[in-house]
């Protein structure tokens, strides 16, 4: 617990040492703010005809903009490990390979939490203009959501990142991935239809998120499915950088 | 400290090393010498436990490489060839950061003992990203020494240095290596030979001679080697030397003396002395010459086409036919 712990530290740190951190922060408050403020303006303009906006206006494009900046957070993790040939210290250091890719994953995992933090002063002004105030429910699932869909995208980041010793490589196939995943499968699977469309479905990221956590349902199989995906990409990861020590 | 036994490692199709046994004691200094690919990097990364060996067995303070891995490297610090730092970070971070990972209880001041030790206190704060080539080098030592492990294990720890900071390494290195077992290899024969208590010539993936520094050289050459100066006219000299018992030939005359050989294990410099005295020479200098490192290391990783010589003899056994390449691994 305590290796991964060094390893989170220092790659959280890091982030708040390097341009990139400030750059995804930037567009992310951005986006939402600019979004967040259209949406009000729309619903007052209309004089009360539109009804208020939700949390998930905010949730939603958040989730959607997590698809970019999540293969940016994580692109360097491993990759510069290996450029550097510092992945030989750490692999000769008292740690044991799962360790480290949990570390990683969990710097990575607690600034997103950071980014993610600093997205619920939306909620809150939202509570303060919406009367009687906003419904909880799509809240506390929205953010629990985001939560989890950060999970999996850190993992498959991290995952990739293991593959490559480059980072541009690493940030375009996460985002490659997350691509497919995100949105591909989901349109695949609706013109497949029943037909393997099962399948699909099952494998589709946005569906576990849009279709239940944005709305205020929780359902355990959504959970168990982002859960057991992290541990899984963090898993080929692990074994990833275990084949190195053969090379 | 440290045991190998029938250590193979192969990278595919190539062998890099090929059933290598040696051990290595506490307090002891073992140069592991050789040129380019010839297998020193990756004997050092299997005893620190960043890869297995194909076959054979390691066991470093007691603990076996490949089962007891994480053990193994919590006692022994390793330099890579390439310096592993993260140049985005400060020394003093950098370091801490690996002591958390060995999780030292006074980190902070384990880093500064070793920072004083490889003096680099004044530049504790400074990113490694702008040390020279010589300071990060000893940045890496101080990451090597810091949890004061029982066995060091140094790739070419003076490579790269200019000559005032290859003299201190090797000073602190020498320290160390008083109370701790230290690995180093280099290709560097001099370093070799003023650093380490025994040398391993390895060649190849084999090795072809283990010895200390001066056993080598009378072992290779077998016979030792006499440098004679005498003021004066030195004519007659050469029949006086060479009727001396215990001297085989005169090899050639110097300016003012000869240069003989003596049989090995026996030194006749007395007796040339009276000899020489006595038929009226005035005697200067009478000094040995030790065969360079160099010349013997040329001798035994000469490729030559030789049978494979019986197990036990340490042969010099060097296969000339495999057009290996000389990989950097």
């Amino acid at each position: 617990m305590r290796n991964i712990w060094t390893i989170a530290i220092r790659e959280y740190k890091h982030y708040f040492a390097s341009p990139i951190a400030y750059i995804l922060a930037f567009v992310t408050f951005l986006a939402l703010g600019g979004y967040f403020f259209l949406n009000i303006y729309y619903t007052t303009q209309s004089g009360g005809q539109a009804p208020p906006p939700g949390v998930d206006i905010v949730t939603g494009l958040l989730v959607f903009l997590f698809v970019f900046i999540c293969p940016a957070l994580t692109m360097r993790l491993l990759s510069e490990e290996q450029r550097l040939g510092t992945l030989e210290l750490l692999l000769t250091a008292p740690l044991r390979d799962w360790e480290l890719v949990v570390g990683k994953w969990l710097g990575a995992f607690l600034f997103m939490l950071t980014l993610i933090a600093v997205t619920f002063i939306y909620p809150i002004v939202l509570n303060l203009m919406v009367k009687p105030g906003i419904d909880q429910g799509p809240l506390l699932t929205g953010y629990l959501g985001l939560l989890l869909v950060s999970a999996v995208f850190l993992g498959i980041g991290v995952m990739v990142s293991s593959f490559f010793s480059n980072q541009v490589a690493s940030y375009v196939t996460t985002f490659g991935i997350l691509f497919v995943f995100w949105w591909i499968i989901r349109i695949t699977s609706q013109v497949v239809g029943a037909a393997g469309g099962g399948v699909l479905t099952y494998l589709d990221f946005s569906g576990h998120f849009y279709n239940t956590l944005l709305g205020g349902v929780i359902e355990i199989g959504d959970l168990v499915y982002y859960l057991s995906m992290t541990a899984l990409t963090l898993f080929i990861g692990t074994m990833t950088v275990e084949m190195r020590r053969w090379k | 400290m440290i045991r190998v036994e029938g250590l193979t490692k192969d990278f595919g199709a190539r062998r890099a090393i090929e059933n290598l046994t040696f051990d290595a004691e506490k307090g002891e200094i073992l140069g592991f010498l050789g040129p380019n690919g010839a297998g020193k990097t990756t004997t050092m990364r299997i005893l620190c436990g960043y890869m297995p060996p194909t076959s054979g067995v390691a066991s470093v303070a007691g603990f076996d490489v490949v089962s007891e891995s994480i053990e193994v490297r919590r006692r022994v610090g390793y330099l890579p060839e390439t310096v592993p730092l993260y140049p985005d970070m400060s020394v003093f971070e950098y370091l801490k950061f690996m002591a958390d990972l060995r999780h030292l209880r006074d980190g902070e001041d384990r880093v500064d003992e070793v920072l004083e030790l490889v003096h680099m206190e004044e530049r504790a704060d400074g990113y490694i990203g702008n040390l020279s080539k010589g300071m990060r080098q000893r940045v890496g030592l101080a990451q090597a020494l810091l949890h004061k492990p029982e066995v060091l294990i140094l790739d070419e720890p003076t490579i790269g240095l200019d000559p005032a900071q290859v003299v201190e390494v090797r000073n602190t290195i020498k320290e160390i290596g008083r109370e701790r077992t230290v690995l180093l290899s280099t290709h560097i024969l001099s370093e070799a030979q003023q650093v380490c208590d025994r040398v391993m010539i390895i060649n190849k993936g084999h090795i072809v001679a283990e010895d200390t520094p001066e056993h080598l050289q009378t072992r290779v050459t077998g016979a030792q080697r006499v440098a004679l100066r005498v003021q004066g006219d030195e004519d007659g000299l050469s029949d006086v030397v060479e009727g001396v018992p215990g001297v085989i030939r005169v090899i050639k005359s110097l300016e003012g003396g000869v240069e003989f050989e003596t049989q090995a294990g026996q030194d006749v410099r007395p007796e040339v002395a009276r000899a020489v005295v006595s038929k009226g020479f005035d005697l200067l200098e009478l000094k040995p010459l030790g065969v360079s490192l160099e010349e013997i290391f040329l001798q035994l990783t000469r490729d030559e086409p030789e049978p494979p010589m019986v197990e036990g003899e340490e042969g010099l056994d060097s296969e000339s036919d495999s057009e290996k390449e000389e990989e950097q691994v």
